[in-house]
Parts: C-alpha cells; structure tokens; sequence
C-alpha cells in the first residue's frame, strides 16, 4: 500500500509541477526515480517532522500541492500542533501519509503504534481522513488526492493486504462503500478492517443472518447520509476498526446513531483496541486477535447484538 | 568566507537616540493598546526599529495588492509582537487606520496575534512559538523551485529560540543553502518570566546561528542606520541564509517599561498608564 501510494505520488508530480515530496528520514531508495528525475521537488528532510511539516505548509500557501511521508505516529503525535495551525488552519494543501496506520508495527512496540491518530485527527477543522482497505483502493484514492482541497491525512496498512476493494464500486472521497448489503444488521468498517468484516458477514450468512457491509474509507468527512440510510434498515450495528475505540470510526458511527432518529430501537458495538497501550508485541495479527478486531470477534458481537 | 565561533562583542545597545518617526511608531502602537485594552507592549516596542526599515526600505510590496507573486514575504514568527506590525502596515495601506482601533473587538481583524487569511500583508498566522521560521524555509524553497527573484524575510525572538522546532529549520535553511531567506532575530534576553539567562541561556547566540550554517552579524536593533546597512549587506554569503542578530531593549523608547516584565504583556491597560506612555514618547529622549 505504501509503495503504491508513493509510486502515485511520482506519477502525479510527473505531470504537475505543484506536486512536492517530502520525507524525514525514510528507507534507502525510496521514491529514486523522482528523485533523479525532479530533484527540485523531492525533499529528505531529516528526522524534524516539527519544521518539516510547517516547511510544507509553507510550500502549500504559495501554491504547492505537498505530500510528506513517515510512520503515522511522527507526523500525528510528534507534530500535532504545526498540524492542527498549519495544515488545519491555513487549509494548506498538504497530504501526510503516514505509514503503520493501527498496530502494523507490532513488534516495534507502543512507540511506533498509531493507534489515536484517527481520533486527533477528526477534531481538526478541514482535515480529511483517508484510510484505504487495500493498494487497489489506494490507487484509486491517490489521482483524487491532486485537488482535494485542504489538508488530508492517508493512513497505510501494512502492505500485501489483501485485495477485497472492487472497482465496480468506484472511489470517492468522502463517499462511503457499500460492499456488501444485509438485512439484520450492519457492520462499519475503515481501513483494512474491511477484510475481516467481509469474512465475518460470510460467516454469518452461513446461520442465517444477513450482515450488510459498509466501507468507510474516508472518516473525515463522514459519510452521515450512508450511514444513516444503511443503519436504519437494520437492528444491530457493528463498527470494526483497527484504532483505539475513543474518537475514532466507533465513535463517529456512535454520535451519528446517537443523534439519529430512527423508527425501531438500534443495538450498537465498537469493537476496537481499548483504552490502553498495546501491551504485547508479536505481529499485526496476533495483537488485532488479542482485541478481538477479526472475523471471528465481529461475528461474536453481531451475534450478541442480535441475540441470535 | 569561513564561520569562526567567536562571536564579536555585542553592539551596545540604548545608546541610540529614537527619532520622531520610531516615537510616533510607538505613540501609536500606544493608542491601539488603548482602544484593545490590552496587548504585548514591550515585545512590540522592541520591534519598531526593525519593522521601520523592513517596511520602509528593503521589502518590495504592494500595499494595494498584497498578494502580488513578486513580493517579498515577511513572516512575525514573534506573532505577540504584532502591534508593531499592525501599525506599520495601516500606515503602509495594507488596510485602513480605523481597523487598528478594532484591535482585539468582536468586530475587528487584528487580533493578539497576526492571522493569515484575515489580515491583508500578512503571510502566515503565528502566536504559537516556533513555527515562523519554518514556513519562511517553505516560502524560500518554493521562491527557488519556482526560479523566482524575490526574497524572504523573518523576526524571531529569544524565547523563541528555545524551541527546537527553530533549530530544525535552522538546520533545513542551511542545508538547502537559502541565501534567499534573512532571519532578524530581536535578541533583547529577557522573556516572559525573567531573563533568557536564567530561564534558558542562549549564549554565545550568534555563534550557535553560525555553528549551524547562518552567515551572522550582529547590530544594535534600535539603530536604524545600522540596520539598514547590516540589511543592505544580506545576503551575507551567497550559500548560506542570513542570521541578523539584533541586540533589542524590551520596551525600548519609555523607561518605566523598558526591561520591566509587567510590561510584556498587559492585559489590562489603564488610562493613566495609556497617559504616561503617550507622554514618555512625546519627549526629546
């Protein structure tokens, strides 16, 4: 998904001059061939994610489009406040994608975990937040990410994930996914919790109950009206994300229920990482089974809203 | 040209006499505090000088036309200081004079600190320490990338500098070697509990500016001759970006506020006290 999202950003600034790259301190050859070819445009910055990203927003007001990459916990926790004057509130049009979204550093520890970074994110005015389920996905995000306007957060997985997007259904920012329909009840889903909520809602189709899949891509700006169209068909909603369940895709789907006003009575769950550090290492997977963020956890609790 | 680490002795300062423009400059700063109540008074007094002659005469702008892409950029990374600022660029025309009487009311667009977006003439909203230099970086690298002849101007402060987000893009400027870009930094040693010298010590200043790239001199930041000619000379080195250091009295210009830290920021002011600026700075000092 990274490489995919970083060869996009070569392709782009290849034909438009206002595409700027920016890295703090990444992998040996990343993105060489822009490097070689635009050199002008292509910044290693060093490990001060700080100056960087103002430096970026600065680039941004005077017309620059600037995309800046790192592991997601440098460019959301270390340097929250130059995103939240400088990107948020100059509406500058910087992309910051960030690498290991959720708990793909396992093994590197809390440190490396971006768990919150939805969360701090959603209160920012203006920003936008993109999490892709897979690098086709990615590819279809990435041509729209040129003149979105205003500051956008892309948040990676792992990489070889698996491929379950489906380009019949298009791609649009801000547009959420129906991927699957059901009847009995619906889980929400961002980034690459898509996979396990399509493997949960076959499961259940096999006792008989009917999981309707909503993939929401973009958290900011949430998609209410999808939402809202879908939960109200059914009688319990699940939402699945791979981020602690304070201030994220959970709780974007619970304020949104909350303040609904639907006909029938609503059952509602967040399955997500709890209120704590990540506390063991081991891998992605080990450490989203430790918290239940898997097929066989959104089963159990589609099972137990629905008392089925 | 090779950096040496040892930095000339300081410029001293307070031997310059202010003259009628710099006192009106701070009458006037005076009368917008009075109409907001409240403000930055010393950390705007020791603005004025470097304000005038940036104003006055080394930037290229057009009041009329604030957006003009030939412009130089001029970034208050000191954004408290803003009054100074606000000041001059009603004088220049960027907006009318009546707006400095708004400053800080529901109505008004100048606020404590300076906004990008609201108020014409300025680049970048800052307040929050720390963050100028770094998009006048941004501003210097895009004027490269874009082959454009203008030039790029920043203030910071002391206090300022004890935020390490100022040394990364220190490091950056001179990485990228932006003779383009010149940085006055208002070195006037006190903050806002006490000195620089006993909350966090910068010394030897100019020579750490050195120690990462700059090309440095050092003035008396209240001499305006000597500002004038110290900018004339930037860029210092063709490859390095230019550090002004600018030896500052805090409150310069009224000797009750001058190095007296009440006065870094008033919130509020009162109309004796409006009273005894006005006649400190009508005074042949």
């Amino acid at each position: 998904m990274r490489k995919t999202s970083l060869d996009a950003v070569y392709e782009l600034a290849k034909r438009d001059k206002r595409v700027v790259f920016i890295g703090s301190d990444l992998g040996i050859g990343t993105l060489k061939q822009f490097k070689a070819e635009m050199p002008e445009r292509f910044f290693m910055e060093g490990v001060s994610e700080a100056h960087l990203v103002t430096m970026a927003a600065g680039l941004a007001l005077e017309g620059k489009v600037v995309y800046i990459n790192t592991i997601a916990t440098f460019l959301t926790r270390r340097c929250y406040e130059q995103v939240c004057l400088d990107l948020s509130l100059h509406h500058t049009n910087v992309r910051l994608i960030g690498s290991g979204g959720g708990v793909v550093y396992a093994p590197l520890g809390p440190t490396h975990q971006a768990i919150e970074d939805i969360a701090i994110f959603r209160t920012l005015p203006g920003m936008t937040i993109v999490a892709p389920c897979d690098a086709e996905e990615m590819k279809r995000l990435m041509p729209q990410t040129l003149d979105w306007d205003g500051p956008m957060y892309i948040r990676l997985g792992k990489g070889g994930d698996a491929v379950v997007s489906r380009p019949e259904l298009g791609f649009q920012i801000g547009k959420a996914l129906l991927v699957r329909e059901g009847s009995d009840a619906l889980i929400v889903t961002t980034g690459i919790t898509l996979q396990p909520a399509l493997a949960a809602a076959a499961q259940l189709e096999q006792s008989g109950i009917s999981a309707g899949v909503l993939h929401m891509h973009t958290v900011k700006p949430f998609d209410t009206e999808a939402l809202l169209a879908q939960a109200a068909r059914v009688p319990a909603i699940l939402s699945i994300e791979e981020h602690t369940i304070i201030g994220g895709l959970g709780s974007a789907v619970a304020e949104t229920l909350a303040e609904a006003d639907f006909n029938t009575p609503k059952r509602f769950k967040r399955i997500g990482i709890p209120d704590v550090f990540p506390d063991k290492y081991g891998s992605q997977a080990t450490l989203l089974a430790r918290y239940g963020i898997t097929a066989e956890g959104a089963v159990a609790e589609v099972r137990k809203l629905l008392g089925r | 040209m090779t950096a040496t680490l040892s930095s000339p002795k300081p410029p001293p300062v307070n031997t310059v006499k202010l003259d009628e423009r710099s006192l009106a400059l701070r009458r006037q700063i005076v009368r917008t505090i009075e109409r907001g109540g409240r403000g930055h008074v010393g950390s705007a007094f020791c603005l004025v000088e470097m304000l005038r002659v940036l104003y006055d005469d080394v930037l290229r702008y057009d009041a009329t036309n604030p957006r003009w892409p030939e412009r130089d950029r001029f970034v208050l990374s000191k954004g408290h200081g803003c009054l100074a600022l606000y000041v001059l660029l009603a004088e220049k025309g960027f907006f009318p004079e009546a707006e400095l009487w708004r400053f800080c009311k529901p109505d008004g667009m100048l606020g404590g600190h300076p906004e990008f977006g609201k108020i014409p003439g300025v680049e970048a909203s800052t307040g929050s320490l720390g963050h100028g230099l770094s998009f006048a970086v941004g501003f210097a690298l895009n004027a490269r990338i874009d082959k454009a002849a203008h030039r790029v101007f920043a203030i910071c402060s002391d206090g300022e500098s004890n935020e390490g987000s100022v040394w990364e893009a220190a490091l950056s400027a001179a990485k990228h070697r932006l003779s383009n870009l010149t940085v006055l930094v208002d070195y006037n040693k006190q903050q806002s509990y006490s000195t620089t010298y006993e909350v966090l010590d910068l010394d030897p200043f100019a020579d750490k500016w050195r120690a990462f790239g700059w090309a440095v001199e050092e003035v008396d930041g209240h001499d305006v001759a000597a500002l004038r000619a110290a900018l004339a000379r930037a860029p210092f080195h063709a490859d390095k970006p230019t550090a002004i250091i600018c030896h500052t009295i805090k409150g310069k210009g009224v000797p009750f506020v001058e190095n007296n830290l009440n006065w870094h920021h008033k919130n509020k002011v009162t109309e004796d006290e409006v009273k005894s600026l006005l006649t400190a700075l009508e005074g042949d000092r």
